[in-house]
């Protein structure tokens, strides 16, 4: 059996070159193994990663400078240690990919084939029993996939966690003709990067579930809205179509039962209201992507004013496994209202920043501590930030709160798309519910008052706190606003737009206070409340904050200290991110 | 309701304007007109969907295009300081264009590529974990190479 060397080529490890690896091992080739770029193998903070089949070795920060040996020890029978992964605390080294703390707490239903194939070819994905979901599904009556879908209780990935089968139902009931399929790629939630690394990691696990989803509600056209960020999740995605089409799994006739299906690319243009379903579909039409009230569904008058079956991508990835498996099996994962798994994005302050897959009901201090191996630099855990702009901010007294769709909604923040941030006591929650109000106001279509006016008196009045010039009044008004806009703007991005603000209000009222009654940012973060000093006790006199520093701030002192000069000090804070020490206060 | 045969040149509206884009970079005056009378549609109705969305610019962009991850990863690890350190060494300000139409910055919601933060694609080559310092030599790097 030939050696399978799997290697990270998506954005993240790309990011740290991995491109030249590749090029690398192609330089290297020999007829005793396989080099494969994959799709996101998900522990992108030590990118890039390569696994080595069989053994299920696992190589993170691997250079193109280690090819050589790691070929020559493979071939020995032998490790290269040194590219292991070791924990940070305890120092062991481990092998195996499912022996890394990263994966072990990880299920892969949706991610399973990511990072394990080329992600352009068709046959490594049938290889993996790729395509047998539809196989099936085509031998069942359509009345009877709408069914398994609707028992197995899977809810839309998208944001809102609306039971997919519902939807389903509506438009396989709907009388009129033609019927539309659309996947919702328009991933625009800042922090979030699942369903892209899905479309460009397995593209083929989103066209085998449209395509099943066509079969189960009568429909022939489909088309994939992808963001237009997302440039290699097209060529991807085009490659697939095209692929699927040859074998006959996608267009006419597909596995030669008659069904006929073919599904178009739509580009998105940088629009992050066009996420809304409504918006989405004016977007696809070639109109301006602005929400509309929703007195009929889309699922009646959805896409050209025809029956419409809308889902996320994520959603469309679950179906290939619910058919093959059955929704008994589906609902053993996860937990009794929110069955399966969900795919996150795992980013901010926390050490294993990267993709994962867990059950839901896994706890967030399992997320972050154990598969995310806790804070960088061993900083108090302040908040994870979930839902993108729509969520909101969970404090660290919910920790143990099991991540489904509900309990996430129950303390104020929603499970959204997927996106999880973490952050640590140097940010500033003030500063963040003013980021996530200006995004949502530059991103605001501008359709109706509430949103459009009452996110700039929202903004006017943060910035202004974070900027010393807040005054207690400024709190109710605050908390009004936000409730005024959520109760009464027109589409789901409005009425979730206040989110950020007022979990931020309900957990952390003290920063706010302290910004305005003391004129101090506890988190060093608002520039004007900031003043960075050196503490000596802690210092190691390395010298790298001042090599960091970027307006030469810092001085070295005679006997070898060193100082910032607050004069100069411009409180980019560099210098504490550059620290190891944690030896810069404020 | 209007009937989709009927509607499809708007269709393709949004398609003309990103071929254009990716080919040109930008899109002027000219292709707006253009692409108005070949779909047989106002002119008024192209210009109105070319200043919605935000991946159009109708002003010519620069020979690398800076664009700066301003998504929740790239915020918390300070991208500001990114744009602050672009703003003032390159003297040019979000959407604008240096006057040698070497480097035009933007700030962008988000790359996807949060694990690295923060980070800048410049002509969609990422850059990442970024600091003042990093960029100002990845910057005087490009401008080596002409």
């Amino acid at each position: 059996m030939k050696t399978l060397f799997l290697l990270c080529g998506d954005v993240g490890c790309r990011g740290y070159e991995s491109r030249q690896v590749y090029d690398k091992f192609l330089e290297l080739k020999a007829d005793w193994f396989d080099i494969k770029f994959t799709g996101c193998q998900g522990l992108c903070a030590n990118g890039p990663i390569l696994q080595v089949k069989p053994g299920d070795i696992f190589y993170q920060k691997v250079k193109s400078s280690d090819v050589f040996e790691i070929l020559e020890k493979t071939q020995k029978n032998e490790l290269v240690e040194r590219l292991l992964y070791t924990d940070s605390e305890t120092k062991k080294r481990y092998i195996r990919t499912d022996q890394v703390p990263f994966y072990k707490k990880q299920t892969k239903i949706i991610l399973r084939t990511n990072g394990l194939i080329n992600p352009k070819s068709i046959d490594d994905y049938i290889a993996m029993g790729g395509y047998a979901g539809l196989k099936k599904a085509l031998t069942l009556q359509p009345e009877n996939i709408v069914d398994e879908i609707l028992k197995s209780g899977l809810r839309g990935r998208g944001g809102g966690g609306f039971p997919a089968g519902r939807k389903w139902e509506d438009v396989f009931n709907a009388f009129e003709t033609p019927k539309y399929i659309i996947c919702n790629g328009d991933e625009g939630d800042p922090g979030a990067f699942m369903d892209r690394s899905l479309m460009e990691g397995t593209p083929h696990v989103v066209l085998e579930g449209m395509t099943i989803a066509a079969f189960a509600v009568g429909s022939n056209e489909g088309f994939i809205y992808v963001r237009d960020e997302y440039p290699i999740a097209v060529r991807n995605l085009q490659k697939g179509i095209h692929d699927a089409r040859k074998k006959g799994l996608l267009g006419e006739n597909i596995f030669g039962s008659g069904f006929q299906f073919d599904i178009k690319i739509k580009r998105g243009a940088g629009a992050f209201v066009c996420g809304e379903s409504s918006a989405l579909m004016r977007s696809i039409e070639g109109k301006i992507g602005e929400p509309h009230e929703k007195h009929i569904h889309a699922s009646e008058q959805g896409l050209w004013g025809k029956p419409t079956l809308l889902n996320n991508v994520e959603t469309y990835a679950n179906v290939p496994y619910i058919i093959l498996n059955g929704a008994k099996n589906y609902k053993k994962m996860g937990t009794v209202d929110s069955p399966g798994t969900k795919v996150f994005s795992l980013v901010g302050k926390v050490r294993n920043a990267g993709l994962i897959e867990v059950e839901m009901g896994t706890t967030l201090r399992e997320i972050i501590f154990e598969i995310g191996g806790g804070i960088v630099k061993n900083r108090p855990f302040k908040a994870v930030q979930t839902g993108g702009p729509s969520g909101g901010c969970i404090p660290s007294e919910y920790l143990d709160l099991p991540v489904d769709f509900d309990s996430l909604k129950a303390v104020g923040s929603i499970m959204g798309s997927g996106g999880m941030i973490v952050m640590d006591d140097c940010d500033c929650m003030v500063e963040v519910a003013r980021y996530f109000t200006k995004f949502l106001m530059e991103e605001s279509c501008g359709k109706c008052a509430p949103c459009r006016e009452g996110l700039v008196q929202v903004y006017r009045i943060l910035e202004g706190i974070t900027q010393g010039r807040g005054s207690l009044e400024d709190l109710r008004k605050l908390k009004e606003l936000g409730e005024y806009i959520a109760s009464s703007s027109l589409c789901g991005l409005g009425r979730s737009a206040p989110n950020p603000l007022l979990s931020t209000l309900r957990y952390f009222e003290d920063e706010y206070i302290d910004h305005i009654k003391n004129k101090y940012c506890v988190a060093g973060v608002c520039k004007v409340l900031t003043k960075f000093e050196i503490n000596i006790v802690k210092c190691t006199k390395c010298g790298l904050c001042f090599k960091a520093c970027p307006v030469d701030a810092i001085k070295i002192l005679d006997d070898g200290c060193y100082k910032i000069i607050e004069e100069n000090c411009i409180r980019c804070g560099e210098c504490r991110s550059a620290c190891t020490f944690n030896a810069i206060r404020w | 309701m209007l009937d989709r045969n009927n509607d499809n040149s708007s269709e393709e509206v949004i398609q003309a304007l990103q071929d254009i884009q990716s080919l040109q970079g930008y899109i002027s005056r000219e292709n707006l007109k253009e692409i108005s009378r070949n779909l047989g549609i106002a002119y008024s109705y192209t210009y109105a969907i070319a200043t919605f969305y935000k991946t159009f610019s109708l002003k010519e962009r620069g020979k690398y295009l800076i664009k700066v991850c301003d998504g929740t990863a790239c915020h918390l690890k300070s991208s500001e300081n990114i744009v602050d350190e672009i703003n003032s060494y390159l003297g040019i300000r979000n959407g604008e264009t240096t006057s040698d139409q070497m480097f035009t910055l933007e700030q962008v919601n988000c790359l996807g590529a949060c694990a690295m933060a923060p980070v800048v694609s410049i002509n969609e080559k990422i850059y990442g974990n970024l600091t003042r310092k990093k960029i100002r030599n990845i910057i005087d790097m490009l401008r080596g190479k002409k």
